[in-house]
């Protein structure tokens, strides 16, 4: 049994996943970026490894993703995260024709073909309006834990208009609503509000075409599904593995070229 | 830098290039130093043809903008314009040109003397506006010559129509009033046979740089439009209407036809053929080039090459008989073919990409540049409704480096060959 993995090496996390060749995962790690990227790589293998049991040379091939990509140093080859989204979130469901990653600085609206190609991508540009940054900054405007912001958020009724689009100075928009008594759950459905206004607008850019899958760490949050939801007009899908999903496809890629090493190559006559 | 060949003509246009641009700008320090005037002009609609006949030095602070941003050394230029009061949102061109004024005409290519006059046309609304700088700088004329554009998409006329002769006479009034005021600001006569030999150098020019730009359908590429393409440019505007401009395209000429015959790209794995639309990032000139190249694509064609080459690029020729009128007749042309280029470019794309055999498009919105940058992303998705082609739209700037953000740049332009490399397996799968 031969496996495969990828290394999605992200602005905030590094995330890990092995497969095998029947495309199940085996394993899968999470470790925070930090300063040195090529040890955070390193280190979500090396623990992704230890979570499947497995040692390093059963796993073929590796393929790197993520904007630190470049530095995970003992991958076979690279791989962009915009394709490895598309080809992850086609392979946990197969209907899917619309991506949106939300990851830790960017939001990417990926339009694929039925096989898992890119059609057509936009991304946040030179701002972090609309990603998991910007709820970030609420989380520490209003001093709750990122895990909890969604839960607050859905226990909103009458959420407030978030208007800036720079994360650096939502900051300043939470305190304001906070300053005028306005109640804390209502800011947050707000945020999100704003953050899946933003996202919306990036996927109108590719073209909406269900399915529609929501990928990356924010997809966790099940206030920003909703809203979502209702800012697309279609339920989206979401997977278990949302945040590893660049991971994902990463390590599918890997396995495609395990699996073209053992096609013989053809002599023609 | 491509190498000149044993054979001599194998990267010679580069070189020559090169050469021709120190010329130019050995010229230019020249007229600065002896205190004479320059015509100032833009790349749409120059009148170089004119201009040259009157002895007076040409400067195109365009292209001396974009010289600083390709030394590396704009951000100098820039932050010294907007010290000194002017928007970081307004071009880049403008600014970078406001702190050279404010150096006394200092650039890293050499000095440029100071305006005597400003010529230039309503192509680009930010000509206006800049020229009125010069005018409270030095209180020297400027004339806007106000060239009608194409009413839609689609509705170039041509001459012969009624509506292109009336426009043209409109044009031709301007030029006959422009001719007296160059006699006063040069201090010499008008001579219609200078501007006749002009007239047919420009014509040689024209009818080079046309089978140049057809070169470029072979295959493998035998120029770059995005590298190469930008020092062709700058010959064909600073040299435009001279025996020098005339003679270098005909030499590009021979060594693209060379090239042609014996099969000698850019690139020597041209695996994706491209066009570029919009103004190059000129901050990371090599660079934004690099970043398609190793990937193995390649650009063949590009709007700029029509609407920043003076209106070369369409094969327009002079009828010398009647100079004044057939330059007005250019001038509306020309100019009209800048603006459809960056306004209605649809058409023009989707022919350009069957004639060249394109793998792809890629769109390149400049934040200080809004003239050329708003409405590509409408355009785009116009194309892309009517040909299943593959298009990359990327942003950054042709001068602020602060805009220009290489790791995201980069991130999209590979997503952008994994999805050509994709498309073609799958090409060959159904083939197959």
């Amino acid at each position: 049994m031969a496996y495969a993995a990828g290394v999605d090496v992200g602005s905030t996390q590094t995330k890990a996943v092995i497969i095998d060749e029947g495309r199940t995962i085996v394993a899968r790690s999470l470790t925070m970026t930090g300063a040195n990227v090529i040890r955070a790589a390193e280190q979500a293998f090396a623990e992704a490894l230890t979570a499947g049991d497995l040692r390093e040379e059963e796993v073929e091939y590796v393929v790197g993703t993520g904007y630190g990509r470049y530095k995970v140093t003992f991958g076979n080859t690279q791989v962009t995260e915009i394709s490895c989204h598309g080809r992850g979130a086609v392979h946990m469901f197969p209907g899917t024709r619309t991506v949106v990653d939300m990851g830790g600085q960017d939001t990417k609206a990926i339009r694929v073909s039925p096989s898992g190609e890119i059609v057509d991508f936009c991304m946040n540009d030179k701002c972090a309006a609309g990603t998991g940054r910007f709820l970030g900054a609420a989380s520490s405007a209003l001093d709750i834990p990122l895990d909890e912001l969604g839960p607050t958020a859905l226990r909103g009724e009458r959420p407030v208009k978030i208007s800036t689009t720079c994360t650096v100075f939502a900051e300043s928009e939470v305190l304001s609503w906070l300053g005028k008594g306005k109640k804390i759950e209502d800011i947050l459905l707000g945020v999100h509000q704003s953050i899946a206004a933003r996202s919306t607008g990036l996927l109108r850019r590719v073209g909406i075409e269900e399915e529609v899958t929501f990928t990356g760490g924010v997809a966790r949050n099940h206030a920003m599904i909703e809203t979502l939801n209702r800012s697309l007009g279609v339920p989206v899908n979401v997977s278990e593995e949302s945040h590893y999903m660049g991971a994902l496809g990463a390590a599918l890629f890997a396995l495609d070229h395990i699996l073209a090493a053992r096609i013989p190559a053809r002599h023609d006559a | 830098m491509a190498q000149t060949t044993a054979d001599g003509i194998v990267g010679r246009g580069n070189t020559d290039g090169a050469r021709l641009f120190r010329e130019w700008f050995a010229g230019l320090t020249r007229a600065a130093e002896e205190g004479r005037g320059g015509a100032y002009v833009f790349v749409m609609g120059s009148l170089a043809e004119l201009l040259r006949t009157f002895d007076l030095p040409i400067v195109f602070p365009e292209i001396n903008s974009l010289q600083t941003a390709v030394r590396r050394v704009a951000h100098e230029y820039l932050n010294e314009a907007e010290d000194f009061g002017y928007s970081p949102d307004i071009c880049g061109y403008v600014k970078a040109d406001v702190a050279t004024q404010l150096r006394g005409g200092e650039l890293p290519m050499g000095r440029i003397p100071q305006p005597a006059i400003a010529v230039y046309t309503n192509a680009c609304n930010t000509y206006i506006k800049w020229a009125e700088i010069w005018e409270r700088m030095y209180d020297v004329p400027i004339v806007t010559l106000d060239v009608p554009g194409t009413r839609a998409a689609g509705t170039q006329t041509w001459p012969g129509d009624p509506d292109f002769e009336n426009d043209r006479r409109y044009v031709q009034a301007q030029l006959e009033e422009l001719i007296p005021l160059l006699e006063r600001v040069a201090g010499i006569a008008f001579d219609i046979d200078r501007l006749r030999e002009s007239m047919h150098q420009a014509n040689a020019m024209t009818r080079a740089w046309k089978r140049v730009l057809e070169l470029n359908r072979s295959r493998p590429s035998v120029f770059n439009a995005l590298s190469d393409g930008t020092i062709f440019l700058g010959v064909a505007n600073g040299f435009r209407g001279s025996v020098e401009g005339a003679r270098y395209f005909e030499e590009l000429v021979e060594e693209m036809e060379y090239k042609s015959a014996h099969g000698i790209g850019t690139l020597t794995d041209e695996r994706y053929r491209l066009i570029f639309v919009g103004v190059p990032c000129y901050p990371i000139f090599r660079r934004f080039s690099e970043l398609f190249t190793e990937l193995g694509g390649t650009f063949v064609s590009s709007t700029y090459l029509h609407f920043a080459s003076g209106g070369t690029s369409l094969g327009f020729e002079y009828d010398l008989e009647r100079p004044i009128e057939s330059l007005a007749e250019g001038m509306l042309i020309s100019v009209r073919d800048a603006m459809d280029n960056m306004f209605f470019q649809t058409d023009m794309l989707l022919e350009m990409a069957e004639t060249y055999a394109v793998d792809g498009i890629v769109y390149h919105p400049i934040k200080s540049c809004r003239t050329v940058s708003t409405g590509l992303a409408d355009n785009r998705r116009a194309l892309m409704a009517r040909r299943d082609i593959p298009s990359l739209f990327i942003e950054s700037d042709m001068m602020d480096r602060r805009v220009v953000s290489e790791a995201q740049l980069k991130n999209r332009i590979d997503a952008f060959f994994e999805g050509l490399a994709a498309r073609r397996q799958q090409a060959a799968i159904r083939d197959t």
